[in-house]
């Protein structure tokens, strides 16, 4: 049993994070193109660094804690998972905060500018 | 270099990304802090969690605190760490969600499913909506469209 410590942690953030798609209808998964796309780059930048640092020494991850799939002879597999998991969680809550307070993000319709939004609520609050 | 060195420099490197590559501007804006809120709480219990484990360990010579000896967990707070991890989890956690949400909304942005838009919370009937729910007129909410599935 202890050997799914890491995988526990990970099972709870996914679980603690994926009802938001249903109880604020954030769409996330829904998108999943555009979600692929967004976690595809962190993902290889952060599991490269993952790798490199366990390699040089920076962190290690406790081999009785892990169910024991490693890669490339180095990363669990939980690592993986994590840079999965995590960036999907953050996604979630920024959609879930979206759709409780309608605050602007960037990519509403219509995008005048391309990259610009117009206002901000603290200008039109002032207004 | 070491893990804070790196860690710092992810943080500048990703705010960057978000300002002025992208051009997201995701840190100047209020939803973005308070998704980020949310994910830190998550951030120090989890990741708190599987350090005090034990899970993580660290190398004294690239951190800012030391990794305690095998007979117990780092410190809860101090000696450079924050929830018995170190602070410059928290720094890669930052960098990793920024450059995630920050894509998000360049991609929608660049018309990648764009829509349906998130929200309302199921509790919450859409504006408009009439009050039984039933023959309601066509919903103004612009993710009722194609979705498949039945405006609230």
């Amino acid at each position: 049993m202890e050997r799914l410590t890491y995988l526990a942690v990970l099972l709870f953030i996914f679980a603690g994070s994926a009802w938001l798609e249903i109880a604020l209808r954030t769409r996330v998964f829904r998108r999943w193109k555009r979600l692929l796309l967004a976690l595809s780059i962190p993902f290889v930048i952060f599991v490269i660094w993952d790798i490199w640092a366990i390699a040089s020494g920076h962190w290690s991850i406790d081999p009785d804690r892990t169910v024991g799939v490693v890669l490339f002879g180095i990363i669990p597999i939980e690592e993986l998972i994590f840079f999965l998991v995590v960036p999907i969680a953050s996604i979630l809550s920024l959609e879930a905060v979206r759709s409780v307070k309608g605050w602007p993000l960037g990519d509403e319709q219509p995008d005048p500018r391309g990259d610009d939004a117009g206002p901000t609520d603290a200008q039109k609050a002032q207004s | 270099m070491t893990y804070t060195q790196i860690a710092i420099a992810m943080v500048v490197g990703v705010v960057a990304v978000d300002l002025l590559v992208l051009r997201t501007r995701l840190v100047t804006r209020r939803g973005f802090w308070v998704a980020y809120a949310i994910v830190l709480f998550f951030q120090l219990l989890t990741n708190g969690l599987l350090t005090w484990l034990r899970v993580f360990r660290y190398s004294d010579a690239v951190i800012v605190g030391n990794q305690p000896a095998d007979d117990g967990p780092p410190p809860f707070i101090g000696e450079g760490r924050i929830v018995f991890q170190p602070f410059e989890d928290l720094l890669m956690g930052f960098s990793l969600c920024l450059l995630a949400m920050a894509l998000w909304v360049y991609w929608g942005r660049r018309g990648v499913q764009p829509t349906p838009h998130a929200g309302p919370p199921i509790w919450r009937r859409a504006p408009g909506a009439s009050p039984t729910g039933a023959a309601a007129a066509p919903s103004p909410h612009p993710g009722g469209s194609g979705d498949g599935q039945p405006s609230p």
